[in-house]
């Protein structure tokens, strides 16, 4: 067998960056500062199972299900209608769904702002109709809001490039088997595009239960998700043990997730977006 | 006909929801007030003040450099790393690459965290170096992930004929398997420089000294109130990132024809 | 293709090694300090007549300066937190004793703010800045003048309210409200005011801190706790804005500089110390920001409008029931504690 010694570099910055800043993670969950110095023990994670921070788990999990379920709603019918479209300039529409991901993550969340604030665009339109201002921003609206625009795109594409490698022989063979366009949807398509939901899934579901800037800046410092507990914990409080404890719950709760994804993934492919 | 219509309009409403916040930015980006509700005229002065501001100049500069230092040095470690990954025997190969998967997979903020982590437990002052360390190590695995499907696809006869036609092991490289691999090391490379670039989470726990990179000062500028020096920044960011978008597209867009045409001649 | 690539990267190597000789000659000094806490010319004078480079960073709490600070991960050469949070970082031995030979404009601080409680024998310190915390209202949307703390649990003004997010204003606010002291170690209290804030939660509008002049000046809300200066900012940009100290009293603040101990600027940090407390300096901030200084020049030529508005430069007698931020020590988890919750709760 020659020598692998190229892989080297990679399995020391592997060790290096990975594997030796999780068990530093790994350690700090499960130590606690006394008086007496450091001792082991289950009491950060023992913490977090305080039904406070359980209520800040689910109200992150939920959120995200809800803006993820909302992404799905309004992004399978847009990939539906983009993989069907005849036009030339298909090309061209799919470049400027992708633009908008390219801008930077927090100008597109801040570019809310102006849009919903009290005297902001919304509200002043919606005053030349006589309509009293509406409370837009620094609730769960806004939060939700902000989610579901960041993560759009996400779900539109993946669902867009599965739907459009569809053999067109297999809807045509349905046709001629006497499936009615709905039947053909039901059984053909919509089946066919489910690695495609699942992909689109992940990547909308995963970001949005571990978002700390879209609950900051458009919720107001109100809203606790468990990305900004952990921030909260490392940043202000100084708490590393219990920050640690609620970074790797998420690591589990991912892992979770990618568990019950993967049996519609098929082989990885690289990127996975392009 | 109406079904037609209505799938239009659908399609046009999904983009006027995705592009109103950028196109109200950009509007508001020249109105002389600072207030939200009203217009007040025309005026460039805050671009002026945008190319004022030192903070905003330096992140730039900041996000510029390790963006293409990151992606340049995550490409070179990524695409040797997925060569040798390649030849691991069965077992091992899958668990070098489920380790690779764990930065992909993890929260960004955890990843951010445990890096800020292991730079103060080793007493490394949080900073230039630091940050780039951080946005090599999280560029790395989508490198892997562009180039090793790549060499999955490479036949492994055509090096061995270049062999066999006389080729030193070098020249076999450079002119046989580099340039059949070479789309995936482009692709990674621009897909780490993007993600380097857009990154807040982790730059935001991994640097100190004054170094910032533009995602973190907008960031503590968001903090601060709507600031129109913002809007000047993102209608300029988003004009280049379409220019960038629509050249690529073009560049693209010629090779087909091109190969077209070669096709056609032979 | 491939020539076009390396011709980049080449021109990029390039113009980072070029770009980055540039910044090498100059000493560095890195400043710590509040954000929109300072007329930002004055560093650019500062770095002109030393012949430095000034690295200016922001905080928003003292909790946040402590811990990035504590961390380890970055050093800092001066920093200008709050009273109590020098008190706790002079008891952990964390600040250098001060060479005051460098710093001779200390002649210009009053005696008011010399020898103050977080800093008995004025070792580690340099007053910068003083004031308390208030409650700036807009006069058109608020029709009576508020007199207490009590206002802001008021439900007439449901979600038009902004309360600061930082620990201890809060929570000083809900004991000041109940009548207790803002260094309450007692848990009964303290429990009471954590009870108050979530009792408040759904009536604030959000949790913020700098973002509150300009939200307040747009007029996005009725009420917000602020600093003293910056409701003098914010009452100059729009008329329709007051602050006022409520009866059961508030907190008195005084933001000083220090230097931390890991500094390898000692000198350069003591002649920025000594540079912000000269006359001109010193009166740039005031005016620039709206603090009030400790500075007794400073005092005298600001304009009487400002310095006889008992609100912004409060007396003795309007002070009876206010107090200073002493060090919690070994409450401070009990405090986080109960932050966490606030901020969780729903």
């Amino acid at each position: 067998m020659r020598k692998n010694w190229i892989v080297y570099p990679y399995f020391g910055w592997m060790i290096a960056f990975t594997l030796i800043p999780l068990s530093l993670l790994i350690f700090f969950s499960l130590t606690t500062q006394t008086n007496q110095g450091i001792s082991f023990s289950f009491d950060n994670f023992q913490r977090f199972f305080e039904p406070l921070y359980l209520q800040v788990l689910f109200r992150s999990l939920l959120w995200a299900g809800i803006s993820t379920l909302f992404c799905l709603v309004l992004g399978y019918p847009s990939a539906f209608i983009l993989a069907n479209l005849k036009l030339k300039y298909k090309n061209t529409l799919i470049l400027l769904l992708v633009l908008p991901m390219w801008i930077n993550f927090l100008l597109r969340t801040y570019a809310w702002l102006t849009l919903l604030e009290r005297r902001g665009l919304i509200n002043t339109l919606l005053g030349h109709f006589g309509i009293q201002p509406l409370s837009l921003l620094y609730n769960d609206f806004a939060v939700i809001l902000g989610m579901v625009y960041n993560f759009l795109p996400f779900m539109i594409l993946p669902i867009y490039t599965v739907l459009s490698k569809i053999n067109q022989n297999l809807l045509e063979a349905a046709g001629d088997l006497g499936a009615s366009p709905w039947q053909c949807f039901c059984k053909v398509i919509f089946p066919l595009s489910l690695p495609g939901v699942s992909s689109g899934v992940t990547m909308v579901f995963m970001p949005a239960v571990t978002t700390f800037v879209i609950s900051r800046l458009l919720g107001g410092g109100q809203y606790t998700l468990i990305g900004n507990l952990v921030e909260q914990q490392f940043l202000t409080v100084g708490d590393w043990n219990f920050g640690s404890a609620i970074s790797m719950v998420m690591i589990f709760i991912i892992l979770l997730g990618m568990s019950f994804t993967s049996r519609y993934e098929k082989t990885q492919e690289g990127g996975g977006l392009w | 006909m109406v079904k037609n219509f209505l799938k239009k309009s659908y399609l046009f409403l999904i983009f006027a929801f995705l592009y109103a916040p950028i196109i109200v930015l950009i509007i508001y980006s020249f109105n002389s007030s600072r207030s939200r509700g009203s217009w007040e005229g025309f005026t460039l002065d805050w671009y002026r003040a945008m190319f004022r501001d030192r903070q905003i100049l330096s992140s730039l500069y900041y996000s510029l450099i390790i963006g293409a230092l990151s992606a340049l040095i995550a490409t070179i470690i990524g695409t040797l790393a997925a060569f040798g990954i390649q030849r691991l025997k069965r077992f091992l190969q899958n668990t070098v690459m489920n380790l690779t998967y764990l930065p992909v997979l993890n929260p960004d903020i955890v990843t951010g965290i445990s890096l800020m982590l292991l730079f103060i437990f080793f007493h490394l002052k949080l900073g230039f170096m630091t940050l780039l360390l951080s946005h090599i190590t999280f560029n790395i695995p989508y490198v892997i992930l562009s180039v090793l499907p790549r060499i999955k696809q490479l036949d492994p006869n055509l090096y061995e004929a270049a062999l066999d036609l006389g080729a030193t092991p070098s020249l076999a490289f450079k002119k046989v398997i580099f340039p059949e691999i070479l789309p995936g090391i482009i692709s990674g490379l621009l897909l780490a420089f993007t993600l380097s670039l857009d990154d807040f989470v982790i730059s935001f726990f991994n640097t100190g000294s004054g170094v910032s990179t533009l995602s973190i000062t907008i960031y503590s500028m968001a903090r601060r109130g709507i600031n129109p020096k913002i809007n000047a920044l993102s209608t300029l960011m988003f004009l280049s990132v379409l220019t960038l978008l629509i050249i690529v597209n073009l560049i693209m867009a010629r090779d087909e024809s091109n190969k077209k045409r070669r096709q056609n001649l032979s | 293709m491939k020539k076009i690539l390396s011709s980049i990267l080449c021109a990029a190597l390039l113009g980072t090694l070029l770009l980055s000789g540039c910044d090498k000659p100059l000493p560095k000094l890195t400043v710590y300090n509040w954000g929109d806490y300072i007329d930002e010319s004055v560093l650019k004078e500062f770095e002109k007549q030393y012949k430095m480079k000034v690295i200016y960073e922001t905080f928003t709490t003292n909790e946040d300066m402590y811990v990035k600070l504590k961390s380890g991960g970055s050093s800092y050469d001066v920093i200008i937190p709050s009273d109590y949070m020098i008190k706790r970082l002079s008891d952990e031995k964390m600040l250098a004793k001060l060479d005051f030979k460098n710093i001779p404009n200390y002649q210009y601080i009053g005696a008011a703010y010399r020898n103050l409680g977080y800093d008995p024998q004025n070792q580690y310190s340099v007053p910068y800045m003083w004031g308390t915390v208030g409650i700036l209202y807009n006069k058109k949307m608020v029709k009576e003048k508020p007199e207490s703390w009590e206002i802001l649990w008021n439900k007439k003004y449901a979600k038009q309210i902004l309360m600061l997010d930082s620990q201890r204003d809060s929570i000083g606010i809900a004991l000041k409200k109940l009548g207790y002291s803002l260094n309450s170690k007692n848990e009964t209290e303290l429990n009471a005011a954590k009870a108050a804030l979530i009792e408040q939660k759904p009536l604030v509008l959000a949790y913020v801190v700098d973002e509150v002049k300009d939200k307040m000046i747009a007029g996005e809300a009725a009420l917000a706790v602020v600093w003293s200066g910056d409701g003098v900012y914010c009452s100059r940009e729009n008329p329709d804005l007051e602050y006022i100290i409520p009866k059961e009293g508030t907190n008195l603040w005084f933001d000083a500089m220090a230097v931390p101990i890991g500094t390898t600027n000692k000198k350069a940090a003591e002649q920025f110390i000594n540079f912000m407390c000269e006359t001109k300096i010193a009166y740039k901030n005031a005016d620039y920001i709206g603090y009030a200084s400790p500075q007794t020049e400073v005092f005298k030529k600001l304009p009487k409008s400002l310095t006889e508005n008992r609100a912004f430069y409060p007396q003795a007698e309007d002070l009876q029931n206010s107090e200073v931020f002493t060090d919690l020590g070994s409450m401070l988890k009990v405090f986080d504690r109960i932050w966490t919750e606030i901020k969780a709760s729903k």
